[in-house]
């Protein structure tokens, strides 16, 4: 990683050409679109993009449109790690023998969560342990929004969605969402992080982090969906500033094995009264409405709980606790 | 044909066939992961790469999947890739086959023809290959190791050229190919060097509205696999077929290229017909078994039957002209199928090759024998009893059962 922190101001970011560009077909409040867009803001030099398909890939590549100003691919759901591997093995051998430019490419590949936790993770995890230089985003948006909100293992505690649904005797997913990236931190890569768009400079400067870093990269990223949540389309930055004030999503780095929580995790770790309840978190998203009826109001506490324990469990790691 | 080079014969089984031929064509990314009987194509690989032998980088992947999303990704980067495969691994590429030939990436795999589960066996027959049959890929089918050579060597040809642009298999029968070693006549590396070339790309128009070499190139940026909607998908499709149609000719092309430099040729490339000229009975194969069957042609022509072969080189894109001409004449054939295809009357090779006759005037018969499955072994006796069939329905002018298996306990 290059000693020295790239620095920018939010009028170098504002002048920095869209490389993710508009016209692109999200639904209204699409909080993974703006991180798509924030993603491209921290792009260093040549770069390619590949994605796996979900919602970021259908509504940006409508054939014959696109709104990807770099070179991106698309191949199948569970492969976005496979086809970096390949990306960036290919570019690595050309340049070797001079078929293309000697100069240094990165590679992203982005997938949401069921690219990433679920169907994607073997080609992640194999593609991590042969140790390729790229960068994997994940936008989480807690479900497969793209066929209709059906749940993923990123899909918390208790939402309701259109294959967990709360019913009569069953309350919305009865599983937390899997730690997956404690679960790359677990793959030994140099570099892993979380960030929300609300957080923008601390989310761009993360992915200029990742790309800096030689060997993997994992950055996963809360990105809230208004229509899957059934939140307010106007609200969904602002959802993502409460996942992490209430530390459902807190914002952390691990750089080669080091945990150190981000400013504003840290923020509430200095200062622990400044912690929200995840009620209010909670109380926000039509996923949830069902824990506010008394059948399931017990299930708050243990979603409070969970998250409670999730949260000192980071600060031991962070060796604050 | 005379040969115009050196000669060099090594001893090598199937497998190693395609490393060689692999190493000798500047491959630049190789991405496989092990598989009986395939394996020893990339262990030979890995052997080439860790002495320094060759300039290509190797990625052992977790998963055929990802092998061959790898190559797939490697290829519409620019480079020139390989895979190999078979089996279950084939079957678990089956998403990422058609995402290739739609993405029009020329990756080449052999396959070394295994059997599909349940129950699992490791032996040879084309029930994987033949599964995919309609996922856009050429198939070559090879007879025996030096053809397995030669044929890897083309298949980069074929499959890059810039009016095919169409991913390549070359198979090879599982043990009775892939682990039996036969005298392999190798050309030198440069020969095969220059005959495989440097990859070539076709312009295409970038949304920028620049012409740029079809590949992902951070100069001329292009999005690549994107959704296309019922007013576009379509059209991909029949470009794709055009393409198919446009490889029948360069797969003849390459294939005569070939013989100029190599002094060997079969058939074609499309067909390698074997006494058919004036045959009255036939068989139709694909792959080793056409070695028993010449062997049997031999005897029966030495006894003044007039028996004749057609072997299938090329399965996909299917000569099927070519295959019409070739046989009309012929009384009755025999095709034979190393595949089954479960409540569909017949294997896939009959189906295709009775099809390729119902616009010929004549109409010979046509009956189907399953073989060999899971390995099970063909013997000259069992190809005479076939013939001896075929005689039979001549003589008969009427065929009574139309598909049979050979050597199966009923």
């Amino acid at each position: 990683m290059q000693s020295e922190e790239w620095k920018f101001t939010a009028k170098d970011i504002a002048e920095k050409p869209d490389l993710f560009m508009s016209g692109h077909r999200a639904c209204a409040g699409c909080a993974p679109a703006t991180v798509m867009r924030l993603i491209l803001k921290a792009v260093r030099g040549p770069t390619i993009v590949t994605m796996a398909t979900g919602c970021m890939e259908v509504v940006s590549t409508i054939y014959p449109y696109t709104s990807w100003a770099v070179p991106w691919l698309h191949t199948a759901f569970e492969n976005a790690a496979a086809n970096a591997s390949g990306i960036e093995t290919a570019i690595k051998i050309m340049r070797k023998k001079g078929r293309v430019k000697d100069e240094h490419v990165d590679v992203i590949a982005i997938a949401g969560d069921g690219g990433t936790y679920d169907i994607g993770i073997q080609a992640l995890s194999g593609a991590v342990e042969r140790g390729h230089d790229f960068l994997f985003v994940l936008y989480d948006n807690e479900a497969y929004m793209n066929t209709g909100i059906q749940r993923s293992g990123g899909t918390p505690l208790g939402a309701s969605t259109t294959t967990s649904p709360a019913g009569e005797v069953i309350p919305g997913k009865l599983e937390p969402k899997k730690p997956i990236a404690d679960i790359m931190v677990a793959h030994e890569i140099p570099y892993v992080a979380t960030a929300a768009p609300y957080y923008w400079r601390d989310l761009i400067t993360k992915v200029r982090k990742g790309l800096e870093v030689e060997g993997p990269a994992f950055l996963h990223v809360f990105a809230p969906c208004p229509r899957g949540w059934r939140s307010d389309p106007a609200k969904s930055v602002e959802l993502s500033r409460l996942a992490v004030e209430t530390c459902v999503f807190p914002l952390w780095e691990c750089i080669n094995g080091e945990y150190q929580l981000s400013a504003p995790s840290k923020v509430i770790a200095m200062a622990p009264q400044k912690k929200k309840p995840v009620k209010e978190y909670l109380a926000v998203q039509g996923r949830f409405r069902h824990l506010f009826t008394p059948k399931y109001a017990k299930l708050v506490d243990e979603i409070q709980r969970i998250t409670d324990q999730r949260w000192q469990k980071l600060l031991k790691k962070c060796g604050l606790a | 044909m005379k040969s115009v080079v050196e000669k060099k014969v090594l001893a090598l089984n199937g497998d190693e066939a395609v490393a060689y031929a692999v190493k000798q064509c500047d491959v630049d990314v190789v991405a496989a992961y092990p598989i009986t009987p395939q394996t020893i194509i990339v262990e030979r690989f890995s052997e080439y790469v860790a002495n320094g032998e060759v300039e290509t980088a190797f990625v052992c992947t977790e998963s055929e999947h990802s092998a061959l999303t790898a190559c797939l990704a490697a290829s519409l980067t620019g480079a020139r890739t390989f895979t190999a495969s078979a089996s279950a691994g084939l079957a678990l590429m089956h998403e990422m086959l058609f995402v290739t030939s739609g993405c029009r990436a020329p990756v080449v795999m052999a396959i070394a023809n295994r059997a599909l589960s349940a129950p699992i066996n490791i032996h040879g027959d084309h029930s994987d290959t033949m599964a995919q049959r309609d996922s856009g890929w050429i198939q070559i089918y090879a007879e025996n190791a030096q053809e397995v050579y030669d044929s890897v060597i083309q298949a980069f040809r074929i499959a890059e050229h810039p009016e095919v642009l169409l991913p390549a298999m070359v198979c090879l029968d599982g043990f009775q190919l892939s682990h039996s070693v036969e005298n392999v006549n190798v050309l030198p590396d440069e020969t095969v060097k220059n005959f495989a070339g440097i990859r070539q790309f076709p312009k295409v128009l970038t949304h920028e509205g620049k012409q740029a070499p079809l590949r992902l190139d951070p100069e001329n940026p292009m999005t690549l696999g994107p959704l296309a909607f019922p007013n576009y998908y379509f059209e991909f499709k029949r470009q794709q077929e055009e393409a198919m149609k446009k490889a029948l000719e360069i797969i003849r092309q390459v294939h005569d290229e070939y013989a100029q430099i190599s002094g060997r040729s079969y058939g074609d490339g499309l067909l390698d017909p074997y006494f058919l000229e004036d045959a009255e009975i036939a068989t139709v194969c694909l792959g080793s078994t056409a070695g028993t069957v010449k062997t049997v042609v031999d005897e029966l022509r030495a006894e003044g039957v007039k028996a004749g072969l057609l072997r299938i080189r090329a399965f996909r894109p299917l000569p099927v002209e070519d295959i019409r001409k070739a046989l009309e004449n012929v009384k009755a054939i025999a095709v034979m199928d190393r595949s089954m295809s479960f409540g569909g009357h017949g294997g896939a090779v009959f189906h295709e090759v009775r099809h390729a006759l119902y616009d010929s005037g004549r109409r010979p018969f046509v009956v189907n024998y399953i073989y060999g499955l899971g390995g099970r072994d063909t013997s000259p006796m069992q190809i005479h009893a076939i013939y001896k069939d075929l005689q039979e329905i001549v003589e008969k002018n009427h065929v009574e059962t139309p598909i049979r298996y050979v050597g199966l306990r009923e």
